[in-house]
């Protein structure tokens, strides 16, 4: 590992590992938000968006932030006052918890679990705990139906996304999710490795799966019936002013920023780029261990993070543009649409990677 | 007021025959319950029922006359607003030649309500039914008697009368026999009073008078008002342009 | 695309509404939930008390009032000028086309009827005001469903034709424009040729809605099948324009009533649609949306010249009588049954407003449907609050 290469006191590296997740989940939902919510989303509907706040109105979402920070933090008369309060911050543990196993680079990785994957579809579920304390805690109406609604969505689309996963899986033969980034940049397709095996060519029924299952997951349109603001006014959210409210808000958008990095792990190749492409580029060869495993040269510590960046800003521009161009599902059809398509679809799709990968 | 056009009316006394035809079935089929028409050729037809077979009166309009569309339904208050049209300028003063002695004139309890198809009362109830294959709307009228203002409902024959018949219940007090929920619809549960009679005084109007029209040149039919004479509050008055 | 083309499916629709309509009473006591004053789906303060069984309504109870405003007494203590500034109120998105029914029957009163230039620039400030309320809904319905995009197409293709009533009328919103015996003022010069250019931009809007909303899936799902209105019982509540239309009701006082305005002197259709239910009132808007356009190039092609005011006193007194004359706004038949007894002043407005009777459908239409849909049916039916409250 390059941290431990460099022999930093575990403390140290804790706090250094602490301070990197911040950035890591809010430093790139800064930009997300900035670029796609506020700008991209305005071109769509022929509007400029925020132009004041700094150059271009780069500066709208620190605006924001100091808006509600400002804010009074309202918290309802009949409202269950603890479980209200810690409900924002159960659904930012999900969000943190959800980095922890993506891998931005070969040692770029906060921890480096054998279950990595199956770690994070666990922990992305705490959100519905969250979600549902709002619902319920507010002491509102809106805010019940929509906590019932987002449970409800959030248990049928955990399905789907699973089982997406399952096919990279099977492909990979591994959960450890670097050890998925070695088998795609190794991988070939019919022989030909020269762009590895990025399993969004393989797996491509398994990836709409997982981009859909993940906007469901989000609460994105269309699949936002648990906010539904014409519906619900806010839905679970409705109750919160405030930071408790951008908390909130910077849960959803750093959870869709995190999964688009796991996507871009599953399906893109994640941090590599294919193994032709090390051995044409000197500084980039991997070497062989004594124990057998790869190991892939330190620049990709560097450049790992950034090419992660670029797959994540492309997958994320996917979820928005989704998000601002359909209507919304009505909850039944959302449930239906989960459980008669997206599940037999993925079961199928796991049948044949698993006669596929016992074939080749 | 002259109008040039009754001329025209005169000369073309044709094209109505469908109204008249359908006056004619209306009256043949209802017999005594019509109590009185009109028709306005070219334009419209009233027809005055008794007020006790309204209710059968929409059943015959809505399966008899295929008369499917339900218009509207109101309150007529056919007494003069004892507070005039609360204009106290002295331009809508000059403009208004005589107040006193018309409405003296057509107070309803000298002569009965002097709309189209006639009426006894002060209250008539108003109500509009069309039939589509036909193109012909038929405005329908019943005098409502002061001591007992009420009505059999339309419901039955046409749902849609529901609110209307709601807003006629507050808005004039009368109360229709069979509706469901007989509760204001537009005015709070505890609102007094039946604003849209013309008895009701139109507050806004006690509180701060109508400046009446002063945003134009003097009237040509009328003297101009001498200068010093006070228009009103909201009157441009170039003293109190502020010299000071 | 027009219709389902499974004409079983949506019997089946229909039984299944009716079904749930009926079973929902024999339910236990569920929870009661108030859409509104303030919601975003009743844009306005229009307050809905829902009894909700889970998602499922069981009873809804329109609450109304929150903006009455009593034009009915207001116009009683008014003279005939003044009253068009007042009415211009009433359905706030389409001004002028308040003022028109309440003139006409003035007129009709009066015995005076304007110009054929007035009656001409008439129809086309109706046409172009049907043009900037329906568009509007093109989007809102999108809003309400979770679309947000469509709403900013239909706000920046909107204030074109806004312009062009601004350029004529000097009022965006409301213009009191309308004089009994014909117009304020004439168009000015080179109008005519931006009102073209802002139908272009109208025109290119209905293409892209239909291509972004209409085309839809997830559009289709929400809307088909969802608040079906037979046409006998939407006869019976007296719903008019695009709503009755929407049930296969082939009527337009534009076409069968044309009372006073250019209308008859132009080549168009009357669209329909057999299915009665949101989908169809949304296709129903967005075909008239599109007819209005092709009314106004017609109209603005033939425009007569002449006088545009007919000869009027200055003091407007209209003589005794009664008239009743309803004109098919943007929003449905609106009426204005005029009593007069010869003074300056009317002596009875009764105001018939279309949003009035489209809404009375609904504690009927709701009953058994589930939340979501019930914002998908008050969309659809399209009211305008002012409109609804007077």
């Amino acid at each position: 590992m390059m941290l431990a290469a460099i022999e930093f006191a575990y403390w140290q590296t804790t706090i250094f590992k602490l301070i990197l997740a911040l950035v890591v989940v809010l430093g790139a939902a800064g930009p997300s938000v900035y670029i796609y919510l506020f700008k991209m989303v305005s071109f769509m509907q022929s509007r400029l968006g925020p132009m004041e706040a700094g150059p271009y109105g780069s500066m709208q979402l620190l605006a924001e932030v100091g808006k509600s920070a400002q804010k009074e933090d309202i918290v309802p008369e009949r409202a269950d006052r603890f479980v209200f309060k810690a409900a924002p911050y159960v659904v930012l543990i999900s969000t943190f918890l959800l980095a922890l196993v993506v891998p931005f680079g070969p040692d770029a990785v906060f921890v480096d679990l054998d279950v990595g994957i199956f770690f994070a579809l666990a922990v992305s579920s705490i959100s519905v705990i969250g979600i549902l304390m709002a619902g319920w805690a507010s002491a509102s109406k809106y805010s019940l139906l929509g906590g019932l609604r987002a449970a409800g969505q959030l248990i049928a689309y955990e399905l789907p996304l699973v089982l997406a996963v399952v096919g990279v899986v099977i492909q990979a033969g591994s959960l450890n999710m670097q050890k998925i980034v070695d088998a795609q940049i190794q991988g070939e397709i019919f022989g030909q490795s020269v762009i590895g095996n990025p399993f969004i060519l393989t797996q491509i029924i398994g990836f709409f799966i997982f981009m859909i299952a993940v906007q469901a997951e989000l609460t994105q349109v269309p699949f936002d019936m648990p906010i539904a603001e014409s519906e619900l006014v806010s839905g679970y959210m409705t109750e919160y002013s405030g930071f408790r409210f951008l908390m909130f808000f910077i849960g959803e958008f750093a959870t869709a920023n995190i999964f688009a990095f796991m996507a871009s792990v599953l399906f893109l190749g994640g941090w590599g780029v294919p193994q032709s492409l090390m051995d044409a580029i000197p500084g980039l060869a991997t070497e062989i261990g004594v124990d057998g495993n790869i190991i892939y040269s330190n620049a990709f510590n560097v450049i790992g993070p950034i090419i992660m960046l670029a797959k994540m800003f492309a997958l994320t521009f996917i979820i928005y543009w989704v998000r601002f161009t359909f209507p919304r599902f009505r909850e039944d059809q959302l449930q239906k649409f989960a459980w008669k398509v997206l599940i037999p679809l993925a079961l199928v799709n796991i049948a044949i990677t698993g006669v596929l990968k016992v074939v080749f | 007021m002259p109008s040039a056009a009754d001329t025209s009316a005169d000369s073309e006394p044709v094209k109505d025959e469908a109204r008249e035809a359908l006056l004619e079935s209306i009256v043949g089929d209802l017999g005594s319950v019509v109590v009185e028409t009109r028709l306005d050729p070219g334009h419209d037809l009233w027809v005055r029922v008794a007020r006790e077979s309204w209710a059968a009166v929409a059943e015959y309009f809505h399966e008899e006359q295929r008369c499917r569309y339900f218009d509207w339904l109101s309150v007529m208050d056919w007494k003069q607003s004892p507070f005039g049209r609360s204009m106290d300028s002295e331009v809508e003063n000059q403009l208004n030649t005589e107040p006193e002695e018309e409405a003296a004139e057509s107070d309803y309890t000298e002569t009965g309500a002097d709309g189209y198809a006639g009426g006894e009362t002060r209250f008539q109830i108003m109500a509009r039914v069309s039939s589509l294959s036909t193109g012909l709307g038929v405005n329908l009228k019943a005098d409502l008697p002061d001591d007992d203002l009420t009505i059999d409902t339309w419901i039955n024959s046409y749902p849609g009368a529901n609110w209307h018949e709601r807003e006629a219940f507050e808005m004039f007090g009368v109360s229709f026999n069979g509706h469901p929920k007989m509760q204001n619809l537009y005015l709070p549960t505890d609102f007094e009073g039946f604003p849209l009679r013309k008895d009701y005084p139109l507050v806004a109007r006690m509180v701060k008078p109508w400046p009446g029209i002063v945003d134009v040149e003097p009237m040509p039919e009328v003297e101009e008002p001498a200068k010093e004479t006070p228009l009103g509050a909201t009157t441009s008055n170039p003293q109190d342009g502020g010299v000071q | 695309m027009t219709a389902i083309n499974d004409r079983r499916q949506l019997a089946y629709a229909a039984a299944q509404a009716t079904d749930a309509r009926v079973n929902i009473e024999l339910e236990a006591e569920g929870m009661t939930l108030n859409i509104g004053p303030q919601h975003p789906a009743t844009h306005g303060t229009l307050r809905i008390i829902v009894r909700l069984d889970g998602e499922q309504v069981i009873e809804a109870d329109p609450v109304m009032g929150y903006m009455h405003r009593g034009y009915e007494k207001l116009t009683e203590v008014r003279t005939y000028p003044q009253v068009t500034t007042l009415i211009n109120r009433i359905d706030w998105v389409s001004s002028f086309a308040n003022e028109v029914p309440f003139i006409l029957a003035a007129e009709k009163l009066m015995e005076v009827e304007a110009p054929p230039r007035a009656q001409w620039i008439r129809t086309i400030l109706f046409e172009l005001g049907r043009i900037a309320n329906v568009s509007m809904f093109l989007g809102d319905m999108g809003v309400q469903l979770g679309a947000v995009t469509p709403m900013f197409y239909a706000l920046r293709d909107r204030e074109f034709i806004l312009n062009q009533i601004e350029a004529a009328t000097g009022g965006r919103f409301h213009p009191n424009f309308d004089r009994i015996g014909g117009l304020k003022d004439d168009l000015p010069a080179g109008w005519i040729e931006d009102t073209r250019l802002a139908l272009d931009k109208m025109e290119y809007f209905c293409q892209q809605v239909e291509d972004l909303v209409i085309g839809n899936e997830i559009f289709e799902q929400r809307t088909r099948g969802i608040g079906i209105i037979p046409a006998d019982v939407g006869l019976s509540y007296g719903l008019s324009g695009a709503n009755i239309r929407a049930s296969g009701v082939d009527w337009d006082l534009r076409r069968d009533n044309p009372v006073g305005l250019a209308w008859d002197q132009v080549d168009w259709r009357v669209w329909t649609h057999p299915d009665g239910d949101s989908f169809a009132r949304y296709w129903v808007r967005l075909q008239e949306v599109r007819e209005s356009c092709h009314i106004v190039r017609q109209l603005l092609d033939g425009l007569p010249s002449g006088p545009i005011m007919a000869k009027v006193p200055r003091v407007v007194k209209v003589p005794e009588g009664e008239a009743y004359v309803a004109c098919e706004n943007p929003l449905g038949q609106m009426g204005y049954y005029l009593v007069s007894q010869g003074g300056l002043t009317p002596f009875r407005v009764k105001v018939r407003t279309a949003s009035f009777s489209n809404m009375s459908i609904t504690p009927w239409l709701l009953k058994g449907t589930y939340v979501a849909d019930v914002i998908t049916i008050l969309a659809s039916l399209y009211f305008i609050l002012g409109d609804l409250d007077r």
